[in-house]
């Protein structure tokens, strides 16, 4: 595919997340060591190394499922990190309809007030991810960009500031795939959210990144859209 | 047929049972439980058979069975592939010690047929009582946990990834499985309670597609199948059991044939 060179976008902002000296061992298993990095308030950044480099385990840091070793993550503890995971089990049976899975993140509530709100917020969700004319077809039916972009609006509901994609093209189409990243680019831009993107996607991340964390023999560094190279996805 | 104090008191703990076993089964099937909830009724037969050989009543030893064996099962393994292999030979290992405690017992075989095919004509003001207070529990268990349990189990992973105590909410479901499957036992038996616990859910799969609409047509087919059954078996003289079972079974057909349906048209 060729790969049209586009303006990007310096975030300088204050950052989201910050790592300093942050190391990760599972028992003696070195993951990473003593990585310094930040991400930066409304950056589109993807991450990027070979499997088993350390990606998701860093992720799962960020999202307080897994601890750090030694070393700091700074982020705002307020601050809320939509997530959508790389497997979900929906199969042709599943029984709810996109409007139903995406409410799945709704907190529990009885003020009718509340209620109204969160209608509201669900409705605003589903016309953000283009989904408000399909919100009624069950899920196990869906395609699979739709399924994604479901997973997605699920991971926007608590209007999180950042949102990590793990792999979330992998499974789909050129076309789809080029959708769904135009998607998430347009949330980025529109409303600033910070995108944390884990891909092996090559010119996905040319196309669409500001820059990248590059995870190596148990480093991470941090690299701009030029330094990217086909050989790191290999 | 109210005339009847039997059949007012069948008819109301029935209800209860109904509504429980409805709203419980839209978890078990979305969570992939049916084969354990199936299990759990063979190892509620034990737990009855053992009540009556050490004179607590059989409601008392199936529930203490079904808890143990549930929350033990719940944190064994999450693996499904594993939990189904280790699941099977439990049961039958159970089939065997339920058969050994009634021999051993003094009692006589009606018991055994009471226990594994239901009994709810015979059902006492105070049984009655017992049921309606656990149906209770189970149904106020499930308005305290009824968001995250949703969640949890209609999206595992995306549960998990918003920060759920998902191994917290799945040993409480089974907790609440073990209370269903011994007080649904109380009315079809512990071999076809799993119908009850199963069957509704899984036909409301077939025509409603969101969380609460699931609940309420599994509970409609529920008591539906229950009421009906109770009626025809008053009419006929015939096993109530018979006739609920039929009754869900002759609904999940037909769920499924309309969502055939629905998909080609």
């Amino acid at each position: 595919m060729i790969v049209t060179k586009v303006e990007r976008k310096v975030c300088e902002g204050k950052p989201v997340i910050e790592a300093k000296n942050l190391t990760k061992k599972f028992g003696k298993q070195l993951v990473f060591q003593d990585v310094n990095f930040k991400i930066n308030d409304g950056e589109f950044i993807s991450l990027v190394g070979p499997n088993g480099s350390g990606k998701t385990t860093l992720v799962k840091i960020i999202m307080g499922m897994e601890k750090r070793t030694s070393g700091e993550l700074l982020m705002d503890k307020k601050q809320t990190v939509g997530y959508v995971p790389q497997f979900r089990n929906i199969d042709l049976d599943y029984p709810l309809d996109i409007e139903s899975f995406v409410r799945l993140n709704l907190k529990f509530t009885i003020s009718p007030k509340k209620r109204r709100e969160d209608s509201e917020q669900i409705k605003q969700i589903l016309e953000k991810t283009r989904l408000t004319h399909l919100q009624k077809r069950p899920l196990g039916l869906a395609s699979g960009g739709e399924k994604q972009k479901a997973y997605l609006a699920q991971a926007l509901l608590n209007d999180p500031k950042v949102l990590i994609l793990d792999e979330s093209t992998a499974s789909l189409d050129v076309e789809v795939k080029m959708q769904l990243m135009d998607l998430v680019q347009e949330l980025n831009e529109k409303y600033k959210l910070t995108v944390i993107f884990i891909t092996h996607d090559y010119d996905l991340t040319k196309k669409y990144t500001h820059r990248a964390l590059f995870f190596e023999n148990n480093t991470i560094k941090p690299i701009s859209v030029d330094e990217i190279s086909e050989d790191m996805f290999e | 047929m109210f005339g009847y104090e039997f059949m007012r008191e069948a008819f109301i703990a029935s209800t209860f049972i109904a509504i429980t076993a409805g709203l419980v089964g839209v978890f078990v099937v979305s969570r992939n439980m049916s084969f354990l909830s199936h299990t759990l009724s063979e190892i509620g037969f034990a737990g009855a058979s053992f009540g009556i050989l050490v004179g607590i009543s059989p409601l008392a030893g199936m529930i203490i069975f079904t808890m143990v064996s549930s929350v033990a099962v719940g944190s064994l393994s999450t693996e499904s592939s594993r939990r189904e292999a280790s699941i099977s030979a439990i049961s039958s290992l159970f089939i065997g010690l339920g058969i050994l405690f009634l021999s051993l017992s003094s009692e006589s075989s009606s018991y055994a047929t009471n226990i594994l095919f239901g009994s709810i004509v015979g059902i006492s003001a105070k049984e009655v009582h017992q049921l309606m207070i656990l149906a209770l529990v189970v149904i106020v268990i499930f308005i305290i946990f009824y968001k995250p349990l949703a969640f949890d189990s209609f999206d595992h992973i995306g549960a998990r990834s918003a920060g759920l105590p998902t191994r917290f909410l799945s040993i409480a479901f089974l907790v609440t499985l073990a209370l269903s499957v011994s007080i649904g036992a109380q009315i079809v038996g512990s071999l076809l309670v799993f119908i009850l616990l199963t069957l509704p859910g899984a036909t409301a799969k077939y025509l409603v597609h969101s969380v609460p609409k699931l609940i309420m047509v599994s509970v409609g087919l529920s008591l539906a199948g229950v009421w009906l059954g109770l009626y025809l078996a008053f009419v006929t003289n015939w096993p109530v059991t018979f006739f609920i079972s039929a009754f869900e079974v002759i609904a999940y057909f037909l769920g499924l044939t309309y969502k055939n349906w629905k998909l080609n048209h």
